[in-house]
């Protein structure tokens, strides 16, 4: 129940640090302009071109944001520690931008799909793998996704990415797959 | 034609992630007993399919009890009770003489045979047992059995069966095998592109529950073994495993997580009626009933790590059993009661660990293997069966709840992963 509750805590922090940040990204562009504005009016008298200049500014700034969160949601594998699901903070942007996605598309669905390494016994592993996707539904629906949208399945051990024997390999193994259904 | 082909094709491939188990005895006990099986007398012009006296010699070697003595030793081959020089077998420095011989007769083979003492220089046991030419390997183990239970004291294990998994490399494909004890006479009885684990025999023998992911998540099915009918037996929503039948066989204690939350239920099979056992938002798993048919054994994260603990069925009390190390998982109980066998890590190693149940004093039993999982118990409680990892594959060891005697079934082919092993064929 703790680790719920903090999982929710930090996925919604996370999300308002996400909004904070696309808001201010807002604020530079415009301000850019506005600040560039001034120092122009100064030297060059009374000209004021420049401002409409920043306006289209903005627009491109949209979609390369777009861009960026198209790119971030090319990770779709998520990694964790040994015997652990607790999410890593490398992969949380990534999984922000599929909350994100999900939420502004409702008819989108996507299977969480949990795996762990070889090490310990079969039915463990597989408990452990569904905790994994669990770890990863509970921050995706923080961050708007609908349950509805999110499927739990757990392979335990029997799906491995890499055959090694060595924390090579397990590092790989012990993760979340994020497989869209549609989207 | 093309359809023809693919069926071929199949029936290759599901060949070759056949495994051909062969035994390999790694270390016996200091106290085997020494034992010479003469090789039997046969009355028929060709050759027997399969060498009676060998197979008795190598059941008994392999159960690491005995020490046998190779035919080239012999001073003398007798098949009858006066052909015996007891001071031949003496000086060979043997304490059981078997003697036999096998006839083909109007129903069928028949096999007599005889022990003697060699310190004693008496006939200790005699029988006869009859059979088809298909049940050869079985009249051998049944010859293997009688002498063990006779010489030791406990039950023979040798005409029990093994039930397991066996992979491609490429995890493409999950067979589920049946094969002789020893490993021998391997038969596929189900097979998958899905994922395939947990198989358990009901207490008759006459089927096994397993899981199987070929509906996209983990559902439990029964198969029965004589007739190959399978039925998907419980498939709730979320993620269905770990099937354990109770010893009477009427109930089935499984794991059903519902969003994430493993824990322990138990279905009664005439009504298909369910109870959960455990509620708790710890990792609760793979239950394995107590001989008492009250209790279960089940894994548990409630402590952190996963902790082995024991369920009452009847008030749904809690008790933790295993204290020693970070993880111990997979209980599985000796026949008497006695022993606790369990994965169990130390220094970073996965091994198999017997506890005894009374003291709790803890006994690791593997150390040559690697990530030693899946243990499952000899119904006579002689053994374990467990998967281990050697040489970048999986495959099957045993080794004694004493933890005296190893052998090894090493495989051709593939992955050998989750051994089950049989009840006593009544």
């Amino acid at each position: 129940m703790q680790t719920t509750a903090l999982y929710k805590t930090l996925g919604l922090a996370f999300g308002a640090m996400l909004i904070s940040a696309c808001a201010s990204k807002g604020d530079v562009n415009e301000g850019a302009g506005s600040t560039v504005a001034p120092t122009a009016t100064e030297q060059q008298a009374e000209e004021t071109n420049a401002v409409e200049n920043a306006g289209v500014n903005g627009e491109a700034m949209e979609a390369e944001a777009n861009e960026a969160q198209a790119a971030l949601r090319e990770q779709t594998v998520f990694y964790f520690d040994f015997d652990q699901s607790t999410l890593k903070s490398e992969g949380k942007a990534a999984l922000m931008a599929h909350a994100a996605f999900l939420a502004a598309n409702p008819a989108a669905s996507v299977v969480l799909e949990g795996h762990a390494d070889e090490r310990g016994t079969v039915e463990y592993n597989l408990a452990l793998g569904e905790r994994r996707s669990m770890t990863v539904r509970r921050f995706l629906m923080a961050n708007g996704a609908n349950g509805s949208q999110l499927k739990v399945v757990s392979f335990g051990e029997e799906r491995p990415v890499m055959m090694g024997h060595d924390e090579g390999s397990y590092s790989k193994n012990r993760r979340v797959e994020v497989k869209y259904q549609s989207r | 034609m093309v359809k023809r082909s693919l069926i071929v094709l199949m029936w290759l491939f599901a060949h070759l992630v056949q495994a051909e188990l062969l035994i390999e005895v790694t270390q016996g006990k200091q106290s085997a007993i020494p034992v010479a099986v003469v090789p039997f007398s046969w009355n028929g012009s060709s050759a027997l399919p399969e060498d009676i006296s060998a197979i008795v010699t190598n059941d008994l070697a392999s159960s690491g009890y005995f020490r046998t003595l190779g035919t080239a030793s012999m001073i003398t081959q007798p098949h009858q009770l006066n052909d015996v020089i007891y001071a031949d077998w003496s000086r060979l420095k043997q304490d059981f003489v078997v003697i036999g011989t096998v006839e083909l007769q109007a129903d069928g083979y028949a096999v007599q045979f005889h022990v003697m003492d060699v310190h004693q220089q008496v006939e200790i046991l005699r029988h006869r047992v009859k059979g088809k030419a298909s049940q050869l390997r079985d009249l051998a183990h049944y010859i293997s059995d009688f002498i063990f239970k006779k010489l030791t004291g406990v039950p023979g294990v040798f005409s029990t069966k093994l039930i397991y998994v066996t992979t491609n490399r490429e995890r493409s494909r999950f067979n589920l095998n049946y094969a002789d004890a020893d490993g021998a006479r391997e038969q596929l009885i189900y097979s998958s592109k899905h994922p395939i684990i947990s198989p358990a025999w009901s207490p008759d023998a006459k089927k096994v529950a397993y899981v199987s992911f070929e509906n996209g998540r983990s559902e439990i099915f029964f198969q029965e073994l004589a007739t190959g009918k399978r039925e998907r037996v419980v498939a709730f929503d979320g993620s269905n495993s770990a099937p354990a039948f109770s010893p009477d066989g009427t109930r089935l204690a499984f794991v059903l997580s519902k969003l994430g939350n493993p824990d322990v239920y138990v279905m009664d099979l005439a009504s298909r009626k369910i109870e959960r056992m455990t509620n708790h938002y710890a990792i609760d798993t793979e239950p394995q009933w107590d001989v008492d048919g009250r209790h279960i054994f089940f894994t548990s994260s409630r402590a952190g790590g996963p902790q082995v603990y024991k369920l009452d069925t009847a008030n749904k009390q809690v008790e933790r059993v295993t204290f020693e190390g970070s993880y111990n998982a997979r209980a599985r109980i000796t026949a008497d009661g006695r022993k606790l066998v369990y994965v169990h890590k130390a220094n970073d190693r996965f091994h198999i660990a017997s506890q005894d149940v009374k003291s709790g004093l803890v006994h690791i039993l593997t150390s040559e293997t690697e990530l030693d999982e899946s243990p499952s118990v000899a119904p006579n409680g002689s053994m374990v069966i467990y998967a281990a990892s050697e040489a970048d594959r999986s495959i099957l060891a045993a080794v004694s709840v004493d933890g005296d005697v190893k052998f090894r079934l090493p495989s051709k082919y593939g992955d050998v992963r989750e051994p089950a092993w049989s009840p006593i064929f009544q």
